[in-house]
């Protein structure tokens, strides 16, 4: 091979395998990815239906858990899980119909008010929207 | 056009006239002979007015007169000093002194409807109130806990009552060895609390829900909790550990032998955070107290200590997996809530163990431990992707410098092509 | 494959008659001598901001410009898109890089006298890229809406409001309203993809001709020396892609060792985070109103340093016509010596919000 030749393919050769490193990134970043698009502060917590009067569900909202409450008269109610304590998970109790942090006993109502126990601050509470077949919680204004 | 002089002083006469009742008025009405002549001596004398100016009761427009008599237009000592003077009470006198309004419920409600008037009842069922009935005078009265003449309610932090100074208004006299030393009782009981978790509470996390020595003990009636009780504290604010506890074969046992339910375990002042090694069989292990070698609740108690234990060693392992991926770069904020969740179900599983159902703790375990290997395929999947990346940017970094290479030996022959 | 090389360049000649453009370019000399090394931080400046608009077009794709779904679209693009942290980390490394590189070339052109006549409109076409580039970095900080993005566009604004006469109504507009909200999100995507590069790539057109019609500068102490002439194609354009090629590796490397953070979300109700400062090239200017004293002879000193650095502004853009010496080729000293003290200050400013204590 004469010099110059291989001097072309050497600078062909390995511009074509810089291109392509590059290259590569760029289509798999704009085929899309398996879960669609991000995750809005707009979630699907539960499908129409499926929870029964005075129950409930731990669904998971941006980072942290959150509540869905079917109260007993059939209202759905949602706020974060966290509790103001010490960031201990809540749960609906459906014999009180409060809500119940069991790492020290701190009671909440389905408002996101303390009732009684050590929790300092009342609980966020979200908007619930029913569309269609899904119930999507989101963040009050 | 100016004014006559005379006018003009007719109108600031007027003025003046006008003026200076209202101003004898509100300085006669203000004046205070008590704090004026105190103010003027010295250290202990002086004491209550200088401190007087933060009291409660100043703030209530209550002065020195209300509680202790005289007349505070007097400036002369001994007219001051008038047949309504009650002076400075005796020790033993003092909770009555208080009571004098504080238990007088149709007073009280003129300044705050809300506030409780059974202090002075209360008081006199603690030990405080029945050793001074028997005429110990060295016990604490109402002014060694909240103070004498600068007393701030209960919700002031510089308060003596304030949830976090609690524990130094009462240590003052229980944990001084010399004053305690007839009573026969022990002195370390702050001390032993300071250690504590609930005191790691109060203190640093400066948590207000967290127990200090009345919220177990009582405020004005208090007494140590019987062996029985302690148990109803513990409860107050961890109601399910006790629930649990009550399921277990323990709560028979210990009532049977009249052991305190959480205290045999958890120590009353000393409470500290509990370790898992508390469970099992191994020296820091509180079921060797009772269970000996070789015996049923022995093997269940080292059975029930491997089971919290491999998963918190699972969870570990896993966290330090993620910890790592995430020092590497790779974003892992899903695996990690997962965790957290995890977690939770660890902090249950803990918890469960107050019950002593093996059958129970091994369902919990084992689900725990299902959620777990989900953890770990993101974390070692998010690895992977670490390693990916480093190779990818060598093979990058390669093709890169090769093509630098390239160029500079094309335009070396292009130039020698050239001729130039 | 020479032959349809050869008939790929035939084509295009015989349409574009790109033969002249070639001749032109093989004429093309730049000079070497011993500061020509700071002849290339123009090409790196151009090289990064092509980089910037590669990768912002491909953030584009998955970047969601609200209030509910900016940060979660950050962070998707970091976790989910394949090779998403590459495109992302890049964009925020480069963006650092280029404004630091953007300093470089200004001094040193500044410290060459590059400004004198004919070139002045470089330096001012030059002076008014550094404004729009230091506002699209400004306008990108907000984009991924985290904690210290959301509180260092408040202070910056709030600085922007305090400027005299026009303060109010710019800030007012900057933000789109009274606070840092959904509308000012919006209005910061807009600048930053559209109006402020469009600009930018305006100026930069003219910038490049001019530089292109009249020759690099030479500094005056080699001007009458006799000097090196390097063609500009080959042996320089291999210089400067050389340079590129380093700096990529440079990111390559930054982007896979230290990926850029995505934060914590920006909560609008939560207290301003202790030390909150604006971004590292805003520092200087952050620090001189933080050190200043609260009235200097029954003035505000805030208003003082704004006049200051507003002054400060005005001087820097006029300087080719207020050197005259530099204007007649002669040595100017006065004008290094300020420059060298603009360029002291800036550092010795930036390195105190880093160092002193309680800032």
């Amino acid at each position: 091979m004469k010099r110059r030749n291989f001097v072309n393919y050497f600078l062909g050769g390995s511009l074509f395998a810089t291109v392509a490193a590059f290259l590569y990134p760029v289509i798999r970043y704009i085929l899309p990815p398996p879960q669609a698009e991000a995750l809005q502060k707009r979630v699907a917590a539960a499908k129409a239906g499926e929870l029964s009067p005075n129950s409930f569900k731990i669904f998971k909202f941006g980072a942290s858990p959150a509540l869905l409450v079917n109260t007993s008269e059939g209202q759905l109610v949602a706020l974060t899980a966290v509790c103001t304590h010490l960031t201990c998970t809540v749960r609906y109790e459906p014999d009180s119909g409060t809500i119940y942090c069991p790492c020290h006993n701190g009671r909440f109502d389905l408002a996101g008010n303390v009732i009684s126990g050590p929790p300092p601050a009342p609980l966020e509470t979200f908007k619930v929207e029913v569309v269609g077949e899904d119930i999507f919680v989101s963040k009050k204004a | 056009m100016a004014e006559t002089t005379m006018t003009a002083k007719w109108k600031i006469a007027g003025a003046l006239a006008f003026c200076l009742p209202v101003l004898c008025g509100t300085l006669l009405a203000q004046k205070n002979s008590c704090l004026d002549c105190h103010a003027k001596l010295e250290a202990e004398l002086k004491a209550p007015a200088d401190s007087f100016k933060m009291d409660v009761h100043q703030q209530f427009g209550l002065g020195c007169v209300d509680c202790h008599g005289g007349n505070p237009a007097q400036d002369d000592q001994d007219r001051a000093k008038d047949k309504t003077f009650r002076g400075a009470p005796k020790r033993a006198a003092i909770p009555e002194f208080c009571a004098r309004c504080h238990a007088d419920s149709g007073y009280i409600k003129t300044f705050n409807p809300r506030l409780r008037v059974d202090q002075l009842e209360l008081y006199r069922t603690s030990r405080h109130g029945q050793l001074l009935k028997k005429g110990d005078t060295k016990v604490a009265v109402c002014t060694d806990c909240h103070g004498v003449h600068g007393i701030q309610t209960a919700k002031h932090p510089k308060s003596l009552t304030f949830p976090w100074n609690v524990p130094q208004t009462c240590g003052r006299c229980h944990a001084d060895a010399a004053l305690m030393k007839d009573y026969r009782i022990p002195t370390d009981q702050l001390s032993q609390y300071k250690e504590s978790v609930h005191a790691q509470a109060l203190f640093e996390k400066k948590d207000m829900s967290a127990p200090a020595c009345n919220s177990c003990h009582g405020n004005h009636g208090a007494a140590p909790p019987e062996v029985k009780s302690i148990a109803f504290v513990c409860r107050q604010c961890h109601p399910s550990a006790g629930e649990l506890f009550s399921k277990g074969p323990h709560k028979k046992a210990f009532d049977d032998m009249g052991f305190s339910e959480c205290e045999a375990c958890h120590g009353k002042h000393k409470i500290l955070r509990p370790a898992d090694d508390m469970l099992g069989t191994g020296k820091d292990a509180v079921c060797l107290q009772c269970h000996e070698a070789g015996s049923k609740p022995f093997v269940t108690a080292g059975r029930i200590h491997d089971l919290v234990g491999d998963f918190r060693a699972a969870i570990e392992r896993n966290q330090a997996l993620l910890e790592q991926a995430e020092r590497k770069g790779v974003e892992v904020s899903d695996p990690k809530y997962k965790l957290q969740e995890i977690h939770t179900l660890l902090v249950s599983v803990r918890n469960l163990t107050h019950a002593l159902d093996t059958a129970d703790l091994e369902q919990k375990v084992t689900e725990g431990k299902t959620l777990l290997s989900g953890v770990q395929a993101s974390a070692e999947a998010a690895l992977r992707e670490a390693k990916l990346r480093r190779t990818g940017l060598v093979v990058a970094t390669v093709f890169l410098i090769l093509f630098a290479v390239a160029f500079y030996l094309k335009i070396r022959q292009m130039k020698g092509r050239s001729g130039a | 494959m020479n032959k349809t090389l050869r008939s790929v360049w035939v084509f295009l000649d015989e349409r574009f008659q790109i033969q002249a453009i070639a001749k032109f370019a093989k004429k093309k000399t730049v000079p070497e001598h011993e500061h020509s090394f700071w002849y290339f931080f123009g090409g790196i400046c151009l090289f990064l901001t092509a980089l910037q608009i590669v990768t912002g077009l491909f953030l584009l794709l998955y970047y969601v410009p609200t209030v509910d779904g900016a940060h979660e679209s950050v962070q998707f693009i970091m976790s989910q898109v394949k090779f998403g942290w590459l495109f992302r980390s890049v964009h925020s490394w480069s963006a650092n890089i280029l404004v630091g590189i953007l300093f470089v070339h200004m001094f040193s052109t500044f410290f060459m006298k590059a400004y004198r006549p004919p070139r002045e409109l470089t330096w001012v076409t030059g002076f008014f890229l550094f404004v729009l580039f230091l506002a699209i970095g400004f306008s990108g900080y907000l984009l991924p809406w985290n904690e210290l993005s959301y509180f260092a566009t408040r202070v910056g604004t709030d600085i922007a409001g305090s400027l005299p006469l026009i303060g109010k109504t710019l800030k007012t507009f900057v933000l789109g309203g009274t606070t840092v909200g959904q509308a000012t999100l919006t209005r910061f995507f807009w600048l930053h993809i559209a109006i402020l590069p469009v600009a930018a790539l305006a100026i930069v057109a003219a910038h490049i001709f001019l530089i292109q019609l009249q020759g690099m500068s030479v500094p005056l102490g080699l001007k009458d020396k006799p000097g090196k002439e390097i063609p500009f194609f080959p042996d320089f354009i291999y210089k400067d892609v050389l340079g590129w090629t380093l700096i990529l590796i440079l990111i390559g490397i930054l982007c896979v060792f230290l990926p850029w953070e995505i934060g914590k979300k920006a909560d609008p109700l939560a207290a301003t985070p202790l030390g909150i400062k604006p971004e590292w090239y805003f520092t200087f200017m952050f620090t001189t109103l933080k050190l200043i004293p609260s009235h200097i002879l029954s003035i505000e000193g805030e208003k003082l340093a704004v006049l200051g650095f507003m002054l400060g502004g005005a001087f820097w853009l006029l300087v080719p016509f207020l050197d005259r010496r530099a204007a007649l080729g002669k040595p100017s000293r006065i004008f290094t010596v300020i420059g060298v003290v603009i360029l002291l200050y800036i550092v010795v400013m930036t390195t105190l919000t880093y160092t002193l204590k309680g800032l």
